[in-house]
């Protein structure tokens, strides 16, 4: 076992009925890194993150935390974790849920500490039954910061956030994570990913189909954007051999090609009054879509 | 909210956070008070638990006990102690019951349990949390019961009083025991119903609340309730069918079969 890894798969196999959930999947962790585990739905995120936690055992290969086995209850006094769906009992205050769960942990911060670090503080005497959907999530997220945690979960975290919410939870991320804390985050969101990840790993099928920075997932897909302001017709650039595909908007047109290069040159050759000119490589969603369609095919 | 972003010493700075990770044991006490205070709090905030468990044991006993049958239990004060035991015992068991069965089964489904079963709760202390809940329960309603018991004709000792006391909140945990039992092997719909069946039968063909006729008084040791009852007349002086000790011994047995085979459950399948 590498020490280094706060968490860690190695072979991990999982199987319900049927289904292959997880396929010899190798995962790590580590310190001080904020890790996105992105995928279709049905790909294992969920398993892989509930066998880190020790609510499920693999069928083969091994799960560990901090080295040693995610039941072991003094490891997890290392984590934070925020799932997707929990129901919490109602009846509870915010304030008395956030100190609930700060009792498991031997040094936590105070629900008050926990609550103005994720904006809750209003809410305090709110019983949680009474809350919004992006409340209840920013509740969640205090509780899963409150007891310091070296290592944090996050299982799709933003989702039904308002947009200030969301910047805000991203913003309380970085900071953790610059201030030592390591967090694992499941997201749909890909732009979520593309801004806070160091690294990224894209599931299939219960694979890694792909893992590295978010620049190197963009950098395995060729193809480029070009956006310009030109002359020429959309019909005309999209019969050129290179153009993958070209559309039009607001006067611009968007070509989508896999030689930037070539196309430029053929560009600035036929339209002498061509002008802002950008060549942008494909996003994070698009790396996405090829690497799990890859995976289909 | 810099000045708190992350404290000084915080997890994540420590080098050594294996060393960090153990409790002492006033704090791991904590967690599990924690857990029962807010396990209690929820379900007195609840009305829909709290008032028909809280308070209706005793005003059916002021009804029944008081009120309707008050001037003969004047002349026969065994027929009013029946009664009492009736309402007393009615009382502990409801909050168990419901308390364990509807809230585990709803837990389990709605990811709650799962959480902190991810969460570093001691993993006793989600149980521990709601039997003390139920006993909390039991000792509210065992002494809204002694309360009222002056209002009526019936003329308790010390002894019996702390007997009957005694009886009646340990006589919640087999209670809880069948809550549980039925908590981890339904679903959060199906619960209701079943602990309601469960719940009505035992109380009325166990002889608690009326003398049943023969054939229903052969079975009647099938049910916890009737050895409970059988427990609770011996505490406050009325004849009671058996062996004191054969009764506990049953629910004792009970109680603790139930709880091993849903523990085990739970802890193999959440």
């Amino acid at each position: 076992m590498n020490n280094n890894f706060l968490a860690e798969l190695s072979g991990v196999s999982k199987r319900f009925e049927k289904t292959v959930a997880l396929d010899k999947l190798d995962l790590q962790v580590r310190s001080g890194e904020l890790f996105a585990v992105l995928g279709p739905n049905g790909a294992g995120k969920t398993t892989a993150i509930s066998l880190l936690l020790g609510l499920q055992q693999p069928d083969s290969g091994t799960a560990l935390l901090f080295g040693k086995s995610p039941n072991d209850v003094e490891m997890r006094r290392q984590i934070g974790v925020m799932m997707q769906e929990v129901a919490l009992a109602p009846e509870l205050r915010v304030r008395e849920q956030i100190d609930l769960v700060a009792s498991y942990y031997p040094a936590p911060l105070t629900p008050a500490a926990a609550m103005e670090l994720t904006n809750t503080t209003s809410l305090a005497a709110r019983p949680y039954g009474k809350l919004s959907g992006g409340q209840k999530r920013q509740v969640q997220f205090a509780m899963a910061l409150v007891g310091r945690p070296k290592l944090l979960f996050l299982d799709e975290p933003t989702v039904g956030l308002d947009v200030q919410a969301r910047e805000l939870m991203w913003v309380t991320l970085r900071k953790l994570v610059n201030s030592g804390a390591s967090i694992v985050l499941t997201t749909h969101y890909l732009e979520e990913a593309e801004a806070l990840a160091d690294r990224v790993a894209v599931l299939a099928k219960g694979r890694v189909v792909a893992s590295g920075t978010v620049n190197d997932l963009r950098a395995l897909v060729v193809r480029k954007h070009i956006n310009c302001s030109t002359t020429l017709t959309v019909e005309e650039v999209a019969a050129w051999p290179e153009v993958e595909s070209a559309t039009t908007d607001k006067q611009r047109l968007l070509i989508t090609v896999s030689n930037a290069e070539s196309v430029l040159r053929r560009l600035l050759a036929a339209d002498h009054n061509l002008c802002e000119v950008e060549v942008r490589r494909a996003g994070l969603a698009e790396a996405f879509v090829e690497l799990t369609q890859e995976t289909k095919s | 909210m810099t000045a708190i972003s992350m404290p000084a010493g915080s997890a994540p700075a420590r080098e050594h956070a294996t060393l960090d990770s153990s409790m002492s044991t006033a704090r791991l006490l904590r967690a599990y008070l924690t857990e029962a205070k807010y396990e209690t709090v929820r379900m007195l905030r609840t009305p829909a638990f709290a008032i028909p468990f809280l308070g209706l044991p005793a005003l059916l006993y002021l009804l029944f006990g008081v009120v309707i049958f008050g001037a003969s239990i004047r002349n026969d004060p065994q027929a009013g102690l029946f009664i009492f035991a009736a309402f007393a015992l009615f009382g502990v068991m409801g909050p168990g019951m419901f308390g364990f069965g509807m809230l585990v089964a709803g837990e389990r489904e709605h990811g709650l349990l799962t959480l902190k079963r991810a969460l570093p709760m001691p993993p006793p202390a989600y149980l521990v949390a709601k039997l003390l809940m139920a006993l909390m329960f039991a000792v509210i309603v065992t002494a809204t019961m002694l309360a009222v018991l002056p209002l009526g004709h019936l003329k308790l000792s010390v002894g019996q009083l702390l007997a009957a006391a005694m009886v009646s909140i340990l006589g919640a945990l087999p209670f809880c025991a069948i809550g549980l039992f039925i908590g981890v092997r339904t679903t959060s719909r199906s619960a209701p119903a079943f602990v309601n069946i469960i719940y009505q039968v035992m109380m009325h063909v166990s002889g608690l609340f009326y003398p049943l006729p023969k054939f229903l008084r052969a079975i009647a040791p099938v049910w916890p309730t009737y050895h409970l009852q059988q427990l609770f007349f011996t505490a406050i002086g009325v004849p009671s069918q058996g062996s004191a000790i054969t009764h506990a011994a049953v629910l004792v047995a009970l109680t603790v079969v139930l709880t091993l085979v849903a523990v085990r459950r739970l802890a193999l399948k959440g």
